[in-house]
Parts: C-alpha cells; sequence; structure tokens
C-alpha cells in the first residue's frame, strides 16, 4: 500500500498523472491489442483472402509466415538455406564471444578473422561439393547482419589509424585526418551511398566494375569509421599521462607504446560508446533499400508491392521494428550494463551517432 | 578487410586492357539484361519465375547471337531511376526496359539507342466515376507518376501548354505508384499507353472502373540502349533487332527457319549464312540470325506471345508493308 | 635536426601518397566521362527543369530552371526542418522530464518511449507512418472529419486558416492549409525519433546538477516544482545545450531520408536531376556542399558558443 502511495499518489499532482495515464492506457490499449492479437490472422490456407476480409479489425502477421523465408534469406537458392543460416549461428557467436570481457585480447582479432572467413566460405561456396552463390542473391536478415559485421570489421582498423592520425603531431597527417572526419560526419548517410552506388564505377578504370554490394560496404565502411574514430579519440584522450610518460620510461618507441600500452586501454574504456555506435550502424544498415539491395527492409518491403499483399504496410513495418528491435536493445542492454560495471570511467552521454 | 583487399587485388591485375562487351560476354557466358522490375508484355517474371515480355526477348535474341543460346541470359529488375546508373556503371550489358529515345539521352547520358522496339505514346487513365471523358478536363488533379521518367516531364509540358495546374505523387516504384493510383492517393495515372493497357489487363483489381482517355500526348519510341564507347556491341544489338524484324518481313519463323537452307530466295539466304559473311561482319557466327529466329522467333511472333493476350494491337508496330512503322534496313 | 627531417621527410611520404591516389581517381573519372561523353560543368543548371513538384513553399513552375528547383528542395528541407526540431524539443523535453518524475507509471512510460523510437531505424519509422496514412486513412471523398473544417484523407490532412476553409471542390480539396501525406510521416517520424534522443540528454543535463543544489533549493522553501524552474534547468541547459544542437543537426541529417518517401527534399530533386541530365557528380557534389555548409556552420555557432560560456 505505501509502495503504491509513493510512487503513484505522492502528490495531487501525481495522482491526477497516474489517473488520466490509466484511463488513456485503458481506452487504447484493448482495441490495440484486439487488433494485433485477438482478430488477428495468423495463418491459413487462403491467408491473404482471410487477411483483406479482416481488414481493420485484424492485423494481418499471415504476410509475414508467407514471406519469412524471403524476409531471413533474400533471393538464396532454396535448398542451400542452411547455409545462410549457419553462417548466421557463426556470426550471433562471433558478436557473443566479444561482449565477453575475458575474450578482449589480441587472439579476439584472429578469431574474427577466421569467423569471417567462414562467414565468406559458407555463403559464397564454389568449393567442397558448395554451389557457388553469387552475392546478387543475398539478401533478408543475412545481408544486414552481414554488412554490419563486415563493416564493422573493416570499418574499426580505419578508426583506429583516423583516431591516431587526428592526435598526431604532424600537422599534414592531422589536417588529412580532421578534413575525413569533418567532412564524413557533415554529410547524410544517404548522400555517401548514392556516391558510391553512382560515383564508384566512374572512379575505376575503363573495364574493372564492381558489384553493388561491395559499393554499399565501401560507403557504410567509410560512414563508420569517421564516428568510430570520434569514439576511439575519445578513449585515447581518456588515458591519463603517466601511462605515456612509463611506456616513454621503459624504452618502448611510439608503434610499441601504442599497440601494446596506449589503445588497449583505449579500447577498454570506449566500448560503452562504440557499442552505442554499433547499434547506430546496425539501424544505417536499412538505408540500402534506397539503393536497391535486398536487405531485411527492403524484403519485408517488397513483398508488399504483390497485389495480393498490398495495403498491409503496417503489419509488414511493426514486424520490421520488432526485429531491429530484439536486436538494438540487446546491444543497449549490453552498453549499459557495461557502463555500470566500469564506474571509474568518466566518459559523458554518448551523442546520437549520426542515429 | 576482405572486400579492401579483393578490391587492391583487383585493380592491381585488371587495369592491364579493356575489355570490349562482346569479349566480356563471351568470357562470362551470359548476357546481363536490365528490365523493368514488372511490366505485363514487356519485362516480367511469369508465375514460375521465368521472365517474359517483349524486351526480354531483345536480350534473348543477343544471347542467342553471341552465345548460340537464347537462355544464357540473367535480368536485372531495373526501376526508372535506377536504369541509367546500372548501365553506366556496367552492372548491365543491355538496358531493355521500355526506355524512351530521345535526344538528351542519347548524348548527355553516356548511352546509345540501337533502335525501336515498340512505338508508343503517353496517355492518361482515370476512374471512370470522376466523370471525365477528356486529358484537357484534368485541371487541378492529382496525378501519379515515376520520377526520372520522360513521362514525368511530357506531364508538366502538357498541362502547362493547356494553361492547367495538377498535383504531381511522385512513387519511384512501379507496384508502389500502381497501389498507391488503385487505392485513391491520386486522380489520373500516366504511362506510356502500352503500360496503362498492361495494367489495365493484369492488375487493376476492377479493370472496367477505369477508363483510358482518348489523347495521346506524346512520342515514345521504345527501344534498347547500350554504352557509349563499344562499336561493336552496338551493331550486334541494333542488328539482332533488326533482324527480328527482317525476320517477319521475310516470312521466317521459328518453326520454319531451320529448312530455310535451300530457299531460292537470296535474301533468305544470307540471313540464315547459307551465303554471305554477314555473321562474321558483326563478328559472330554466321548462324547468327537463324539461331535468333529459331529459338526466340520473329517480330510479329514476340508480339503475339507477349502483348496480344493482354489485348494489344499491332497499330504502329506494323510492318511498313503493312502501314506501320517497323523498317529494317536490308541486311546484306 | 634529424628528427625533423624525418618528420618532413614522413609527411612528404603521406601527401605523395594521398595525391597519387587522388590522382588515380580523378584521371579514371576524367577518361570515363569522356569515353562515355557524359557531359559535366555546372551549366546545366541554368537549364529548364521540365519536371514539377508536389510540393513548394516558394513559387515554382516547371519552366523553371534546376537551380530554382533544387532551391525548392531546399526549401522543404529547411521546413520539414524547422517543424520538426520545434516538434522533437517540445516532445524530448516533456519525455525526459518526465524520466525524472517521482511517478512510476509516467516513468515507465517514458522509458518505455525511448527504447522503443531509440531502438528502430528511423527509415523503418518513416515507412510506418507512411504506410498508416496512406493506407488506413480513406480517399478524399470520403474524409474523416474528427473537427469541422478540419479532414483526414489519404491525400494529406486539410485544416482550416483563419479566413480559408477547406472545401472539396472538383478533384481536391482547396483552401484552408494542406499537410501532404509525405511532409506529415516524415514530420512525425523525425519529431518522434528524435524526440527519444532529446529525451536522454536533457534527463542526462538534469542528473548531472548535484544534488546538493535540489536541497538547497528546497532549503530556501522553494517548491519543486520552482526548483526545477530556476536553478535546475538554466544549470542543466549548460550540459545540454551543446549535445542538443548536435541532434538538431542529425534531425537536418535524418530529413535527408525523404527521398525513401517522396517528399521533394533537396536530395529528391537532386536525384531527379541527376536522372533527367545524367551528371551524377555535380549533383552530389552540390547535396554534399549544401549539407556541409550547414554542419560546419552549426559546429562553429557551438564552438562560439561554448568559448562564450565557458569564459563565464
Amino acid at each position: 500500500m505505501r509502495w503504491l502511495r509513493e510512487h503513484f499518489f505522492s502528490s495531487w499532482p501525481s495522482a491526477l498523472t497516474t489517473l488520466v495515464l490509466l484511463f488513456v492506457l485503458f481506452e487504447a490499449l484493448p482495441p490495440f491489442i484486439d487488433w494485433a492479437f485477438v482478430e488477428a490472422i495468423w495463418t491459413g490456407p487462403d491467408a491473404s483472402a482471410a487477411c483483406r476480409a479482416a481488414r481493420g479489425e485484424g492485423a494481418c502477421w499471415a504476410y509475414i509466415g508467407e514471406k519469412h523465408r524471403f524476409i531471413l534469406f533474400g533471393t538464396y537458392p532454396y535448398d542451400e538455406h542452411w547455409r545462410p543460416a549457419l553462417a548466421m549461428l557463426v556470426l550471433l557467436a562471433l558478436w557473443g564471444l566479444s561482449a565477453l570481457r575475458r575474450a578482449w585480447r589480441w587472439w579476439l582479432a584472429v578469431v574474427w578473422g577466421c569467423g569471417l572467413a567462414a562467414i565468406g566460405g559458407l555463403m559464397w561456396g564454389g568449393f567442397a561439393g558448395l554451389p557457388y552463390v553469387e552475392n546478387e542473391r543475398w539478401g533478408g536478415l543475412m545481408l544486414t547482419l552481414l554488412l554490419t559485421t563486415f563493416g564493422i570489421a573493416a570499418a574499426f582498423p580505419l578508426a583506429i589509424a583516423l583516431a591516431l592520425g587526428r592526435r598526431s603531431t604532424l600537422p599534414v597527417v592531422r589536417a588529412l585526418c580532421i578534413g575525413y572526419i569533418e567532412l564524413i560526419r557533415g554529410v547524410p548517410l544517404i548522400s555517401l551511398l548514392f556516391m558510391a552506388s553512382v560515383m564508384l564505377p566512374l572512379f575505376l578504370p575503363e573495364g574493372l566494375s564492381i558489384d553493388k554490394l561491395l559499393r554499399a560496404q565501401i560507403a557504410l565502411i567509410l560512414f563508420a569509421a569517421a564516428y568510430l574514430a570520434e569514439v576511439v579519440r575519445g578513449g585515447l584522450q581518456a588515458i591519463p599521462r603517466h601511462q605515456y610518460e612509463a611506456a616513454d620510461a621503459l624504452g618502448l618507441g611510439y608503434w610499441s607504446r601504442t599497440a601494446f600500452v596506449i589503445l588497449p586501454q583505449a579500447l577498454r574504456i570506449a566500448v560503452p560508446p562504440l557499442v552505442n555506435v554499433l547499434v547506430g550502424f546496425f539501424k544505417n544498415t536499412s538505408l540500402v533499400v534506397i539503393i536497391g539491395l535486398y536487405d531485411l527492409l527492403t524484403s519485408v518491403k517488397v513483398g508488399l508491392q504483390e497485389p495480393a499483399w498490398s495495403g498491409f504496410g503496417v503489419e509488414a513495418y511493426l514486424f520490421a521494428a520488432a526485429t531491429y528491435f530484439i536486436f538494438c536493445a540487446a546491444m543497449s542492454l549490453y552498453s549499459r550494463r557495461l557502463e555500470l560495471a566500469s564506474p571509474g570511467s568518466s566518459w559523458p552521454p554518448a551523442r546520437a551517432a549520426g542515429s | 578487410m576482405r572486400a579492401i583487399v579483393a578490391v587492391i587485388v583487383l585493380l592491381a591485375c585488371g587495369t592491364a586492357a579493356a575489355q570490349s562487351t562482346a569479349q566480356a560476354v563471351r568470357s562470362k557466358g551470359y548476357v546481363q539484361c536490365g528490365v523493368n522490375t514488372g511490366l505485363a508484355g514487356f519485362s516480367q517474371p511469369d508465375s514460375k519465375g521465368v521472365w517474359r515480355g517483349i524486351d526480354v526477348d531483345v536480350c534473348r535474341a543477343v544471347a542467342a547471337a553471341v552465345l548460340g543460346d537464347a537462355s544464357k541470359v540473367r535480368y536485372t529488375p531495373l526501376t526508372a531511376q535506377q536504369r541509367f546508373t546500372a548501365l553506366q556503371s556496367g552492372e548491365v550489358d543491355i538496358l531493355s526496359r521500355n526506355t524512351t529515345w530521345t535526344l538528351s539521352r542519347d548524348t548527355g547520358l553516356g548511352i546509345n539507342f540501337v533502335g525501336t522496339n515498340y512505338y508508343d505514346g503517353q496517355a492518361f487513365m482515370a476512374r471512370r466515376k470522376l466523370n471525365v471523358t477528356s486529358a484537357k478536363q484534368l485541371d487541378g488533379a492529382t496525378v501519379c507518376v515515376q520520377p526520372g521518367t520522360t513521362t514525368e516531364l511530357n506531364l508538366a509540358d502538357y498541362f502547362r501548354a493547356n494553361g492547367m495546374s495538377f498535383r504531381p505523387v511522385v512513387i519511384e516504384k512501379l507496384e508502389e505508384v500502381l497501389n498507391a493510383y488503385f487505392a485513391g492517393r491520386c486522380d489520373v495515372y500516366t504511362t506510356d499507353q502500352s503500360g496503362l493497357v498492361a495494367v489495365l489487363a493484369s492488375r487493376a483489381p476492377n479493370p472496367e472502373e477505369h477508363v483510358i482517355l482518348p489523347e495521346v500526348i506524346s512520342k515514345e519510341p521504345l527501344g534498347p540502349a547500350v554504352r557509349h564507347g563499344d562499336d561493336q556491341w552496338f551493331d550486334i544489338v541494333k542488328w539482332s533487332l533488326f533482324a527480328m524484324i527482317e525476320a517477319e518481313e521475310l516470312g521466317l519463323t521459328s518453326k520454319n527457319v531451320e529448312k530455310q537452307g535451300s530457299s531460292k530466295n537470296p535474301s533468305i539466304q544470307r540471313f540464315v549464312g547459307a551465303t554471305g559473311e554477314l555473321g562474321k561482319m558483326l563478328g559472330l557466327d554466321n548462324r547468327w540470325a537463324l539461331e535468333i529466329v529459331k529459338q526466340v522467333g520473329n517480330y510479329g511472333e514476340s508480339f503475339d506471345a507477349n502483348l496480344k493476350p493482354l489485348g494489344f494491337e499491332r497499330g504502329l508496330n506494323r510492318l511498313w508493308t503493312q502501314g506501320g512503322l517497323l523498317y529494317a534496313p536490308p541486311l546484306r | 635536426m634529424k628528427r625533423s627531417a624525418k618528420r618532413a621527410a614522413i609527411q612528404a611520404a603521406v601527401l605523395l601518397a594521398v595525391g597519387a591516389a587522388a590522382w588515380f581517381l580523378v584521371s579514371n573519372t576524367l577518361s570515363n566521362l569522356e569515353a562515355r561523353r557524359i557531359a559535366s560543368g555546372f551549366s546545366f543548371l541554368q537549364r529548364e527543369a521540365g519536371f514539377a513538384i508536389g510540393e513548394s513553399p516558394i513559387p515554382y513552375s516547371a519552366a523553371d530552371s534546376y537551380l530554382k528547383a533544387l532551391v525548392v528542395g531546399l526549401a522543404n528541407t529547411f521546413r520539414v526542418s524547422a517543424f520538426g526540431i520545434v516538434l522533437a524539443t517540445l516532445i524530448g523535453f516533456a519525455v525526459g522530464l518526465g524520466r525524472l518524475s517521482p511517478n512510476a507509471l509516467l516513468r515507465g512510460l517514458c522509458a518505455a518511449y525511448v527504447e522503443l523510437f531509440r531502438n528502430t531505424p528511423l527509415l523503418v519509422q518513416l515507412f510506418f507512418w507512411y504506410a498508416l496514412i496512406t493506407e488506413t486513412l480513406p480517399p478524399a471523398r470520403e474524409a474523416l472529419q474528427p473537427l469541422p473544417g478540419v479532414f483526414l484523407s489519404n491525400r494529406g490532412i486539410f485544416f482550416p486558416l483563419p479566413g480559408s476553409v477547406p472545401v472539396l471542390q472538383g478533384f481536391n480539396f482547396s483552401g484552408g492549409a494542406h499537410l501532404s501525406p509525405e511532409f506529415a510521416a516524415l514530420l512525425a517520424g523525425l519529431s518522434i525519433y528524435t524526440a527519444s534522443f532529446i529525451a536522454e540528454i536533457v534527463r542526462a543535463g538534469v542528473l548531472s546538477i548535484r544534488r546538493g543544489q535540489r536541497e538547497a533549493a528546497q532549503a530556501l522553501g522553494l517548491t519543486p516544482a520552482m526548483t526545477t524552474r530556476h536553478v535546475v534547468l538554466p544549470q542543466a541547459l549548460r550540459v545540454i545545450v551543446p549535445p542538443l544542437t548536435g541532434t538538431y543537426l542529425d534531425l537536418t541529417k535524418n530529413s535527408s531520408l525523404a527521398v525513401a518517401i517522396g517528399y521533394p527534399d533537396l536530395v529528391s530533386i537532386a536525384n531527379t536531376a541527376i536522372n533527367q541530365t545524367g551528371q551524377a557528380i555535380e549533383g552530389i557534389a552540390v547535396i554534399m556542399a549544401v549539407y556541409l555548409t550547414i554542419s560546419l556552420s552549426i559546429s562553429a555557432l557551438m564552438n562560439w558558443y561554448n568559448a562564450r560560456v565557458l569564459r563565464r
């Protein structure tokens, strides 16, 4: 009773707020639950006709059921679906392993290299009896995860180089790094994606061409590297001077000091905001729908174009939102736990990194 | 990381000699064809996922001529906004996507049109219950249109010329713009007349509720295009299209062309490669035109298989001998 | 001397490498443009645009130049960004302060709001709002009329202005003010999404004020509301304003997603111009230059403001 009073009715305005909110919830929630769960069409033989009949009264989740393979794997050949499924498990295992504090050693990079090679081998095939599947056919949730993973893996070394370069005492190097970072952070991601998909072919010599997936991946890598560089720089700034002095006293040169003393500590400090950048990056992969790549959002959207399923956009996008939410919320929770576990870090609340 | 290494390796060894498109097609073993995302009669996958349409047949003809097998084609569905970039960047070898041949596109975009495989014009479609009988009654209407098309420009020109105003609703994907029109988001839908007929026949939930207005407000010669800078490929695609038209003129069909080696008509003899070196001049096998007609058919067969079931009339797309505009230069 | 020679050598090497890479890219581009005979240069900006634009705050017709069309796009970007910033700030402050309320229900709901909208991509949210407006609202002739003079249909939201009332005439409503579905969806998506970030910034800002301040105010006899208004907020604002400006900048950049739902903002119109003229490089350069100018000006302003505040 006292708990109730303290939390919900502690003062007149508070009590009024509680009553108003409860009223709003009671008015809004039951119809929503009715639409989303009770009257919804989940499966059935003639699903699209049933959905049409229940228009406005029940949600059409059958659309997701019908298209779930396409949403997960895109146009990957039907019989080979075990390959992207296995690749997804390897990918999630890689991420899971990286989340453990104990794994933050140098051999993590080696594990990542092997993991990525395994994923590439599974997806492309072409050896040991696995038929070759060209990357035009990769799509769906698989592609979103791949874009994020390869993107961050490639952007990370570039970001470290940029952060070190920005703090360098050589004016030319510093100017180049600052110029790159400010340029990329000042423009919207969509313009970089357009630039990559339309202009990259012009930058290459005649006869050489790179496919659309690689172009989009390059744009995402360049974008992520600029934001990651700022996060790494923040971590570098947090290293107290005496670490540098101690390394100097031990006789370590610039590169040894950076690689063995400064970077490991800086990266550990920077993990919470780094995870925030990762969350933003995962959300940003959804923009490839605008240049025609078949990621999770595109596959959910494309199915709507069939006349049988047109008009169910609300259900489709709610599902897409829920999927992204599960991944992003998990990552955000992890980041918050990390922050709480290391109270010594004086890192300010992370800025919305391009969102 | 692997991607960057791959690019560096490719750059290192790929910078040598530029390959011509015909060589590239031969070495990779298929023709990459840029088509519509789904326009009935022109390029659309059927229920089994097989692409069909007269634009598809152009690519199949080129594959038959160059590789000897009309099935060696891979299709890239492209929206109107993506199509020119895809061709310019090398993503596709041929753009066969009901694209209107205009001066600015032929010169400023870096592409070459090889000819016309469908003579068309732009028209309007509206709901019957709006009670409009002519496009001149559309002042103040909301019009659905796809961006990056001549449709968009002609629409603005027409309304300006007639002193009318309109509200454009610009939606990129064909399916989405159709959904928007049928949902009542706009009053009028405009595209090439062929597109309107195709949509009424295949996509409209209630075809009798809509009417195509009589005015044809522009010339829309639709045809395939290739990149600038590769004359041999340009010739191959151009003459593949002409071969299909000439075959109809000569009376050659997919059924009877194989037996024409013994024909007394010198034109037919040259066509099937029994005499002359037409194939060699193009850099192809002498049976190139025969393979086209045998595996894909002549223009009339392609039209009848794809467009006639949707209710299309030949109209302007008859042979010149029958009063239409289809005229192939002599194959000699 | 040896050390500075080494430094100079390294810098020269870096410059050489970057210069070589740049030369490689530029020469390839020039030769490719030449081979494909794609036009270049900015003279296309004087050419007639030829296409109509759905909504424009300044008068525009298809006979105007590409330059005017791009200016219309920029005006549309500013329009949606300005309204978005105002709405997002209002919602963000409300939700942020709500998360600090003693009422647990309000706290929980605000926390749920922040978590929900921060962890979903903006593009998905935009598509959702757009689908909601165009699929669930009826066609213009059967428009919903929740209030007299206010019409909701899948052609947009119409409401009266002093002096003119929307009336169904011919094809569309005329009179009154009109929010197109694209604008409404973009505004809703941008505001609600950005508000979730602003809420967190506000909360962190208020939390950063030491408890001692609040207790001192209480000792002076101020009520909690007065404490918040006169003691906490002014100090919190100093912490809030820098990241807040960053968020406003992000909102302006995010408005470029308008191209995905057909709202004619700068990126959308530049995209159409690129498609009609084939001049991709010039078009993208314009987009990037405009956004870069906006970003750098806001950053410079922020730095000046920070310096002024820190000097106090």
